[in-house]
């Protein structure tokens, strides 16, 4: 009986663990490539989601408005799935791979976590459309893929612009989820942007996690200790780059009362909040990943899709400022020369801090 | 014992039989319930896989079967290793890191990378069965707490060997394995160019290691020993304490193998793409495998294919993946109770065929006093 029991303690333990730590999983990819060229018809778009998937309000419901545009104004169909967390190489491979051989020739992947499986099946498969969000590097590189990045440094600067028009007590703060290049770019916008308007300022940085702990991007309570810190210590503004984790600062400008803002990212994030943090939100900085990805569809579609890096930079809409709430229309005079310095480029913005 | 007893036999796949027959029971149900198309996903889950993915999926199956076997060596001791997950990162870290530096050539540097290994793995399990031996912590607390700083401690010292990265790139890892230390496998099933990892051989080394210690030594002797009463254990003189301390330095080293399939056949670096999670799938495994080498291999099997079908699943039905879940998950639990039930139905067959030979003998000399 006692034995039955510790197996059915060690059974529930090992449950409990599967699902904290979202399961292992892992496979690998079909090797025969059976890259059916062209469907006659309409084009068949597949998505292959970062962690998350769609209805992340974040990063990956970006990507999906691309495809929704695409599907309505190109008339494409697709077929959508998500990675796990922690997942194998070969599993994501696999994915793309069974999105091939299913029919979907144009492929998207979301996220730099798919960087080397898409240089892999692109390669067995030429016939085939790819393009990957946010990696440029020679991982997935191929004379079939479009490398899509974000110049997020020159949103991050007008915003940081912004916030140091904007302080009162002159110090601002910066949350970053995972201390990646990626988030880096974010920061070192964002430290140019309000240097440039107030030298003086006061700006605290903080990461909430190292890689490979990538759950600085997907916790709230982490994000609400790193912005509470920094808004105790006197900043009354705190621009995040911590997807979900975002959630988390907003409830800390929320807590310290009046007067005390954040800065929302990726998404207007005034429009997709928790109602009851919106008001909160000074602005957000707008990564336009529909842009890219729709593009990406329709330069296939057109016949002009063109392999290699591409930037979608301030000047192309891909990154930008939004205004929803009306509280920075006050300086919008201020910020209207910055943009177009950026755009004319005489402002080159840092990508590292 | 020796001889073959097909009843036994019986009885011991009946109890697996059961439990996938229950999961995919409670799981065609829920689809049912969710008004998924129950039909689609089992044609979808059972539909033969390519060569290319049978590799990836022998693949698998060759690491979670280093996971299960570290499990199953603490298990037939009574010790729960929930830890296999933070020793095989913590021992892929080390070993990436320093086979990474080249000190060695070709050959030996695989060698020295295996060793590295093995010995991470066995430190940081050392840690819990220090403190159970001479603190008397549950290792099932400290190894699940070792678990969280074994994160931790990795991303710390991998920002500070992390390698050049390539520009454009958002991973961070190790300096990438020379080409000499690589071991590709090879390639195994007609029709893929996918190789099968060379640590394959590896994995039947320490599979039949495993069983031949445990059942034909002393060692293995006094460790099963101990697993079923600690006190007749010590009655008969065997030292706990030791015991302890042995097989859970025994379950580090070959937690330690884990990740070595990937770093040397896969991956070439530890870095942020490394696959994580594999120490829990392998206590699931352990359980359905019974314990037992050959049972465990054809567990990880079925788990990796069960994993394997999981990424196409969506694809191909517009079913969520988390179905698959949700099977393994209702596999490991029924697989628990299944075994109790078929061990209890086992005994009472038992029992009862003693209580008929007893029943006979106690009639014989009564029919052959008759005659007298």
């Amino acid at each position: 009986m006692r034995r039955a029991l510790t197996m059915t303690v060690v059974a529930t333990t090992l449950t409990l663990g599967l699902a904290a730590c979202g399961s292992d999983s892992d496979t690998g990819s079909g090797g025969s490539g059976t890259g059916t060229g062209k469907g006659g018809g309409a084009l068949k778009v597949g998505m292959a989601y970062d962690v998350g998937g769609r209805g992340d309000q974040s990063f990956n419901d970006s990507a999906a408005k691309g495809l929704d545009k695409a599907k309505s104004e190109l008339g494409v169909s697709a077929k959508e799935s998500e990675a796990n967390t922690g997942e194998a190489e070969s599993a994501r491979e696999q994915r793309l791979q069974s999105l091939v051989d299913s029919g979907y020739t144009t492929i998207v992947a979301i996220g730099f976590a798919y960087a080397k499986s898409v240089g892999k099946v692109a390669k067995a498969n030429p016939d085939v459309k790819f393009a990957i969000i946010d990696d440029a590097s020679d991982d997935s590189k191929g004379d079939n893929v479009e490398q899509i990045t974000f110049a997020e440094q020159e949103g991050s600067y007008l915003v940081g612009a912004a916030a140091a028009l904007k302080t009162k007590t002159n110090h601002i703060g910066f949350v970053g989820g995972v201390q990646t290049p990626l988030i880096k770019k974010f920061e070192a916008g964002y430290l140019a942007g309000a240097k440039k308007v107030k030298p003086s300022i006061k700006i605290d940085s903080t990461y909430l996690t190292q890689l490979p702990d990538v759950s600085g991007f997907a916790d709230p309570a982490k994000g609400k200790t790193a912005a509470d810190g920094q808004f105790q210590a006197g900043a009354d503004i705190v621009y995040h780059a911590a997807g979900g984790s975002g959630a988390g600062v907003f409830n800390a400008a929320k807590a310290a009362g009046a007067n005390h803002w954040a800065i929302g990212v990726d998404s207007d994030q005034a429009l997709t909040a928790d109602p009851s943090v919106r008001s909160l939100i000074l602005t957000s900085m707008v990564k336009n990943v529909n842009v890219g990805v729709y593009d990406f569809i329709k330069s296939v579609k057109d016949g002009s899709f063109k392999a290699g890096k591409r930037e979608f930079a301030l000047k192309d809409g891909g990154v930008g400022v939004a205004t929803t709430g009306g509280h920075i229309d006050d300086i919008k005079t201020k910020l209207d020369p910055l943009r177009e310095q950026i755009i004319s480029g005489s402002i080159k913005v840092p990508t590292t801090p | 014992m020796s001889r073959f007893e097909p009843r036994r036999f019986l009885l011991g796949l009946a109890a697996p039989v059961l439990a996938l027959l229950v999961a995919v029971l409670v799981t065609s149900l829920i689809l049912v319930i969710t008004g998924d198309p129950v039909a689609d996903v089992w044609s979808q889950m059972l539909k033969a896989p390519k060569p290319g993915q049978a590799t990836d999926m022998i693949n698998n199956a060759v690491v979670l079967y280093f996971s299960a076997i570290a499990v199953a060596i603490g298990f037939r001791m009574n010790l729960f290793n929930i830890g296999v997950d933070g020793q095989y990162r913590v021992a892929a870290f080390a070993a990436a890191a320093v086979g990474g530096q080249a000190l060695l050539p070709g050959p030996l540097n695989i060698v020295l990378i295996l060793l590295v290994a093995m010995a991470t793995g066995a430190l940081w399990a050392g840690i819990a069965a220090w403190l159970k031996v001479t603190r008397g912590v549950s290792e099932v607390i400290s190894t699940i707490m070792l678990n969280s700083i074994a994160t931790g401690v990795v991303a710390w010292l991998l920002a500070k060997v992390a390698a050049e990265q390539s520009a454009g790139s958002n991973d961070i890892g190790t300096k990438r394995l020379p080409d000499s230390s690589h071991l590709d496998g090879f390639v195994l099933l007609a029709g893929t160019q996918k190789k099968v990892y060379g640590l394959i051989v590896l994995a039947v080394v320490v599979g039949f290691l495993y069983w031949f210690v445990i059942n034909r030594t002393r060692f293995g002797y006094d460790l099963r020993a101990t697993g079923r009463s600690e006190s007749a254990a010590v009655a008969s003189g065997v030292n706990v304490k030791r015991m302890v301390l042995s097989s859970m330095l025994l379950s580090g080293a070959v937690a330690g193998m884990v990740g070595l399939p990937l770093l040397l056949g896969e991956n070439y670096n530890y870095g942020t793409d490394f696959q994580a999670g594999l120490g829990f799938s392998g206590i699931a495994i352990a359980l359905i495998g019974r314990n037992n080498a050959i049972g465990i291999a054809l567990g990880a099997l079925l788990w990796s294919y069960l994993d394997k079908q999981a990424v196409t699943l969506p694809i191909a039905t517009d079913v969520d993946d988390s179905i698959v879940k949700i099977i393994q998950g209702v596999m490991v639990l029924a697989v628990v109770i299944a075994y109790e039930v078929v061990r209890r139905l086992g005994k009472r067959i038992e029992q009862q065929q003693v209580t008929r030979e007893l029943a006979a003998q106690d009639r014989q000399p009564v029919a052959e006093g008759a005659s007298a």
